[in-house]
């Protein structure tokens, strides 16, 4: 049993979410990862580091700079017979493109796989999360997407081998007209270990920078809930939740978020929740493994100073 | 232009849904229904094409129970033209209903076919994808911005990174994401219009589409409960817990 995951990567790095991936993957057989696009060395040398892997299999072609799903759709068709699984993580890019492939194929995908127990039965949420499904698929071959957040990374390492794909005969059909990028060095989002969320309650773009002082002081990631994305504080890549991202840090601390069913969708892997909330009854001051009620533009300064006091740094 | 836009009848989003005993399923006995949220968005955006000038004709289309009668309406009365129900009693997969809805595509022969970008039941995020490859079209997904220019779409994504913009040439597929648009509430003299509209039921068996199911559900669980913890009362207090967890990563 062989299984391909296709990697997803940005500006000529490699998605953080791989090596999780992969690690998955490894639990189905022997992993190939598929790295397309025009002047990926960078993204294969990676991918080739990453522990489990025998081949990266490399698609070279200005056509598949983008990672469109109708690009990437005839490639993997090209590519599946020679896999019993075809995975990819389960955000922007897989997402867009594993259903259409499996559309192509005559197959039903698995997505959002949060755990693997065996070559052909998977755990999946639905509703939120407020409920898992276990599926088993009789199918020849299994087109899934899995959450990144639900597994460990592999280690690095690795020198895989490394072979060239054809994919002259490859076209995309989008144009690329614009990418709004937000910019800064925090950690991957969906990857992290820490994670500082922030709600509505901030009040502005201009406050909410009291979060990522304090996501700064830890070294965590960014989160915030759809309502402070729509309000314009936070851009749409930080939201966690049900159409957000996904995460499962090690601790999570939700600064004036109320815990609505579709914001703790995104969060019902972390390891421990803090909640800084004014409201004793809020969802997640109840769901907390700790929680400090009161005011948080008082609370978090104060916070960040005792942090500060203490000597954390990372 | 003639947009075909995909609605489903699903548990309303508001809803804690709990899983039956039998572990069969979810309960769904006297739940409020209504339409998935991210069609709406969907519908909206057919609707504001039309008013501007860009759109001709807004057909929705349904699949599933007689009730999902009501979503077709509330569609028709934010200001579609007509509606098709094709009428399904209990679950059908994804690839079915992408199925279907090539037939109807086949039958209809929209420019454009807008869906959401999810189903908050299955959380499944396919149809669209399914469709767009069934029918060999071009797709933006996770649309948060849609703009006609010449004789494409210029399609704004919601992406890990942030936000792309691509343009596509039609007939094309797009999905709705929630920043599209902000849906209208159809006052009462609309819903009222909305039920002199035509509004068509067809049968799943006039298709003659494979529905059979590939996958086998084994059983549906409740998700892990999570312990309540406690309240902390100051300070210092949250800062000590939050440096126990540090070092404790620091071991890993
Ligand atoms: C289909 C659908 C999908 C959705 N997807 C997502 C998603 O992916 N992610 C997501 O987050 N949401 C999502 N939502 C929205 C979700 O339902 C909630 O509306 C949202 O999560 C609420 O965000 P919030 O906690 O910032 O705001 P609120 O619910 O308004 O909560 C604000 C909280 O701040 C507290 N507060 C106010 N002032 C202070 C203060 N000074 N100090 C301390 N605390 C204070 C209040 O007590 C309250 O608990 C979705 C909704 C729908 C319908
Ligand atoms: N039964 C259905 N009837 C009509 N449209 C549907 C149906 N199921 C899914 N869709 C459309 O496909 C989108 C994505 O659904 P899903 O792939 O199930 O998450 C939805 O937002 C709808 O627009």
């Amino acid at each position: 049993m062989a299984v391909l995951v296709l990697a997803e990567h940005d500006l000529g790095t490699l998605s953080a979410s791989t090596a999780r991936i992969v690690a998955a993957a490894a639990e189905l057989g022997a992993v190939d990862v598929l790295v397309a696009g025009e002047g990926v060395d960078q993204v294969t040398i990676a991918a080739a580091a990453i522990a489990g892997v025998a081949h990266v299999r490399v698609a070279q072609s200005a056509e598949l700079n983008g990672l469109s799903a109708e690009a990437l759709t005839p490639l993997l068709e090209h590519l599946a017979p020679d896999y019993t699984h075809v995975i990819a993580a389960a955000a922007s890019v897989g997402r867009d493109v594993i259903p259409r492939l499996a559309a192509k194929l005559d197959l039903m995908p698995v997505t959002d796989v949060i755990a693997i127990l065996g070559p052909n039965r998977f755990e999946r949420p639905i509703y939120a999360g407020n409920a898992i499904e276990t599926v088993t698929s009789n199918q020849p071959r299994h087109l899934l997407t899995i959450r990144a957040s639900a597994f460990r990374p592999a280690a690095q390492g690795n020198a895989a081998l490394i072979e060239p794909v054809d994919a002259s005969g490859v076209v995309a059909v989008a144009r690329f007209v614009a990418a709004h990028r937000t910019e800064g060095d925090l950690p991957d989002l969906s990857t992290a270990q820490i994670v500082v969320g922030g709600g509505v309650s901030l009040g502005s773009a201009e406050k909410f920078a009291l979060v990522e002082q304090l996501a700064g002081k830890l070294g965590a990631a960014v989160g915030a809930t759809r309502a402070a994305v729509d309000a314009g504080y936070a851009p749409n890549d930080w939201q966690v939740g049900q159409t957000g991202k996904i995460i499962a840090p090690d601790l999570y601390i939700a600064v004036g978020i109320s815990g609505a069913l579709q914001h703790l969708a995104g969060i019902q892997g972390a390891k421990k929740i803090i909640a800084i909330n004014s409201d004793p009854e809020a969802p997640l001051v109840k769901l907390a493994d700790y929680a400090l009620v009161g005011d948080l533009f008082e609370i978090v300064p104060a916070l960040i100073a005792e942090l500060e006091r203490l000597g954390v740094k990372r | 232009m003639k947009i075909l836009v995909a609605v489903k009848r699903v548990v309303d989003h508001a809803v804690r849904v709990r899983v039956r005993p039998d572990r069969s399923g979810v309960e769904t006995d006297n739940v409020r229904m209504s339409m998935n949220p991210f069609d709406k968005h969907a519908v909206e955006a057919a609707v504001a094409l039309n008013e501007a000038g860009r759109a001709d004709e807004i057909v929705i289309v349904s699949i599933g129970p007689k009730q999902a009668n009501d979503v077709i309406l509330t569609a028709l009365a934010m200001g579609a033209h007509r509606g098709i129900l094709i009428e399904a009693e209990g679950r059908l997969e994804t690839l079915a209903v992408a199925k279907l809805l090539k037939a109807a595509a086949d039958e209809e022969r929209p420019d454009l076919v807008l869906l959401g970008k999810q189903a908050v039941d299955d959380d499944s995020n396919h149809v669209g994808q399914m469709l767009a490859g069934l029918l060999d079209w071009p797709q933006a997904t996770f649309a948060s911005g849609i703009k006609v220019v010449g004789n494409g779409l210029e399609v704004t994504r919601e992406v890990e990174f942030g936000r792309t913009t691509i343009a596509i040439p039609l007939p094309a597929v797009v999905t709705a994401d929630l920043r599209l648009n902000m849906p209208r509430n159809a006052g009462l003299p609309m819903v009222m219009r909305a039920r002199q509209k035509p509004l068509t039921v067809r049968s799943i068996a006039e298709f003659g589409v494979d529905i059979a199911p590939r996958l086998e559900i084994e059983r549906v669980s409740p998700p892990p409960e999570r312990e309540g913890g406690r309240i902390v009362t100051g300070v210092s207090e949250l800062a000590a817990a939050i440096t126990a967890e540090l070092s404790q990563l620091e071991t890993l």
